[in-house]
């Protein structure tokens, strides 16, 4: 149990180091970061080797809360689902912890950037490994805290900081409904324990029905939809999706752990780990579904003519995040967590091979500004071919095999959203190598002064960019799927006891399998082509395009202004006229004026009191007398 | 013999008196005529049942009640020399210091 208990540990050790001590350490701080994420690494494939072995752990460490009739105790829960992520988060936040000393390299926060990754690392290391919803929301809500402090890392930039102000609470408002899906659990079935809750699923008590507001709905299906939310603002959907792009002012190798590989799946994994559940409520996997489809094409739109490098990375994310739960949507978890897997690595690729392009030009981020540097920087550039290759599913590449795999079950369910997949993939091709030839092709467009210092990124940044495109080549190839080779779907058949059975077809679907396989792959490369012809051959047709659609065009830009009516029907109206009227008329006419009222009503009393004092000591002397005949008559009455 | 209850009538019409006296009179010296009138009625009572009862008791009391009278009188009238020295009169319907 100790070595479990050290996979977050060590990172939370390396936190308080390097932030009790960065400022002795400086640079060295970097070391005990290393060291704590690779030590964390290490134990997670140990965990691994047991899992394969045949060992599952669901250990209790010690009693947390007992209060009448809850009970909720630290525990791990190590798992076939479990490992997958552990290995997920261990190897990406290695990496990207390598790459950081070389990206950070002369920041004045260089410890503090440290201990923050460390810390995140530990909460997520803790959300994985849970056997409850309480420890798993203790580590939900350590990485959205960490997730506010490493995109306003560099705080003194207001717009970093008012990113991560706003990153915090639209996550917020998610867990909001995680808390009240998890209340709802305590009481619908008495505990909070996720093995104890998945077997009472079949207990009368989860048969009830809840009638909520006229609507009455099984209590699973309330508890699925409450927990979905606190997913949709953790993972970037529909409608809480807002926090993703502006997270991009962060600096790139957060933007590349935090929001490409790790926290935004934690929604996903949270999904996944309660299949039990969703599965007994067909409305909460359709709303699942269909979320996840329609924010797939939703941020592929916007995504399709944004010019800021990084900015497109971040919405193919959330787009790429819709597939995700397209995929849980239809009851192919392992298919979902499959692409979260590949997702974690091409992704987290592109965005450390995009901050090596922004490293090279000295902090430009506007694609317009770049422009011929294959020839210069061709580590990155490769790599970014590599990732890109993987990201829209080119076979035999990493995203083929998993973005496939989820089409492949999504067509089996629900053709409507096959087809929305389908053309989400499409612009997934086309704006990925849009990116690629904006940036590495064509005439230069960058600033001459800029220019003069382009660089390749030293080694100790490129090292890990070649790793993970290693992985983005091969990582798929755990999960190929019956239909091409049988027995080898190694992924899927690994992750089976976690989640009941999903329905596989017989083999004449086998076919139908290889040739929508092929059908994928011919769409991706028709986006290909598109970008080519638009980016390299006929460079000036994308803006008369623009010009010729402007309205069209400039709403995608303006991300269909959805920041812009959030911020008027939240900030503007909710909060601010809200908290307005409730001050002016509540605080001060109401509450203040009651008090100043009773005040002064005391004050006319003791006035009208203050008659009785004359001064006149006969008439003193009078009314005492009067009360000594009175009460005399009052006691002979009496009597 | 006169009847027990002509001297009880007399002395409390006498106490009446000096109660009204005492309630409504301006001038203080009135005042404090009016407590003697008071005490004297209260003598009255008391020496009317001691000979109405053959008992010695009341004679003896009514002599305590004048001395104590007396001595009262004597402060009395030395309290009111102070008064009447500060607030300049000895209507006691201008004693208002303490009109709230």
């Amino acid at each position: 149990m100790l070595k479990y208990m050290l996979i977050p540990l060590l990172p939370f050790t390396g936190f308080l180091i390097a932030g009790l001590f960065g400022k002795y350490l400086k640079e060295r701080a970097a070391t005990v970061a290393v060291a704590g994420v690779f030590g964390s690494f290490v134990f997670s494939v140990s965990a691994l080797i047991d899992v394969l072995g045949g060992t599952l752990i669901d250990e209790n460490l010690y009693s947390w809360i007992t209060i009448g009739s809850l009970n909720i105790s630290v525990g791990f829960q190590i798992d076939q689902l479990t490992v997958v992520m552990l290995m997920v988060v261990t190897t990406l936040s290695t990496l990207i912890h390598i790459y950081s000393i070389g990206y950070m390299h002369g920041d004045k926060g260089f410890a503090r950037f440290f201990a923050y990754l460390e810390l995140f690392t530990f909460f997520m290391l803790v959300l994985v490994m849970a056997n409850n919803f309480l420890l798993m929301f203790v580590g939900w809500e350590g990485v959205g805290l960490c997730s506010y402090l490493l995109i306003g890392f560099w705080y003194e930039k207001k717009s970093a900081s008012d990113a991560g102000i706003k990153a915090f609470v639209v996550n917020r408002v998610g867990d909001f409904g995680f808390v009240l899906g998890m209340m709802l659990i305590f009481v619908t079935f008495g505990t909070l324990d996720f093995t104890e809750v998945f077997k009472a699923v079949s207990t009368p008590a989860a048969a009830q029905t809840i009638d909520l507001l006229g609507i009455e709905m099984s209590v699973i299906t309330l508890i699925c939809l409450l927990l979905f939310v606190g997913a949709t603002g953790k993972s970037a959907q529909i409608p809480l999706y807002v926090w993703l792009p502006d997270a991009m002012e962060g600096p790139t190798p957060v933007s590349a752990l935090i929001h490409a590989a790790t926290m935004v799946t934690a929604g996903v994994f949270m999904v996944a780990r309660c299949a039990p559940l969703f599965i007994l409520s067909h409305t909460a996997m359709n709303v699942v579904a269909v979320v996840g489809g329609v924010t797939a094409i939703f941020a592929a739109t916007i995504g399709l003519v944004q010019n800021d490098i990084k900015r497109v990375i971040a919405y193919s994310t959330i787009s790429q995040l819709g597939y995700m739960f397209l995929g849980l949507g239809v009851g192919a978890f392992a298919a979902g967590i499959f692409h979260l897997t590949t997702h974690a690595f091409f992704k987290g690729l592109l965005f450390l091979a995009s901050g090596s392009v922004i490293h090279a030009l000295s902090g430009e981020q506007d694609m317009r500004k770049m422009g011929s540097l294959r020839s210069k920087i061709k580590i990155t550039y490769w790599v970014f071919i590599f990732g890109t290759l993987a990201l829209t599913g080119i076979f035999p590449f990493a995203g083929f095999f998993s973005k496939d795999e989820i089409l492949w079950s999504v067509y089996g369910s629900n053709r409507a959203l096959w087809v929305v997949g389908v053309i989400g993939a499409l612009m997934t091709a086309f704006y990925s190598f849009r990116l690629i030839f904006l940036t590495f092709y064509g005439k230069s467009r960058i600033d001459h002064e800029v220019e003069h210092h382009v660089h390749e990124s030293p080694k100790i940044m490129t090292v890990p960019l070649m790793i993970l495109a290693f992985f983005s080549i091969t990582i798929g190839w755990i999960g190929i799927p019956g239909a091409l080779i049988s027995h080898i779907n190694v992924f899927g058949e690994f992750l089976a006891p976690v989640f009941p059975a999903a329905h596989h077809g017989g083999e004449e679907s086998r076919l139908l399998e290889i040739g929508l396989m092929i059908f994928s792959v011919v769409v991706a490369l028709a986006g290909w082509r598109l970008a080519y012809v638009l980016y390299v051959k006929k460079t000036s047709v994308p803006d008369a395009i623009a010009e010729k659609f402007k309205g069209i065009y400039d709403l995608l830009l303006n991300k269909y202004r959805v920041d812009e009516v959030y911020n008027y029907i939240f900030v503007d109206g909710l909060v601010h006229k809200l908290a307005k009227f409730l001050h002016t008329t509540g605080d001060v006419k109401i509450i203040d004026g009651f008090i100043n009222w009773s005040a002064a009503a005391i004050g006319r009393t003791s006035e009208q009191g203050r008659k009785l004092q004359t001064g006149f000591i006969q008439e003193y002397a009078f009314i005492m007398g009067l009360g000594f005949v009175v009460l005399m008559g009052l006691y002979y009455v009496m009597k | 013999m006169v009847p027990l209850y002509w001297y009880v009538l007399l002395s409390a019409v006498l106490f009446t008196i000096g109660i009204v006296g005492v309630l409504s009179r301006r001038n203080i010296f009135i005042i404090l005529m009016s407590i003697e009138l008071m005490l004297n009625a209260a003598n009255i009572n008391l020496i009317a049942f001691s000979h109405y009862l053959q008992n010695l008791t009341g004679q003896i009391f009514v002599i305590f009640v004048i001395t104590v009278a007396a001595a009262e009188a004597a402060v009395a009238l030395a309290l009111i020399i102070l008064l009447a020295r500060n607030r300049g009169t000895v209507y006691v319907d201008e004693f208002n210091l303490l009109k709230g």
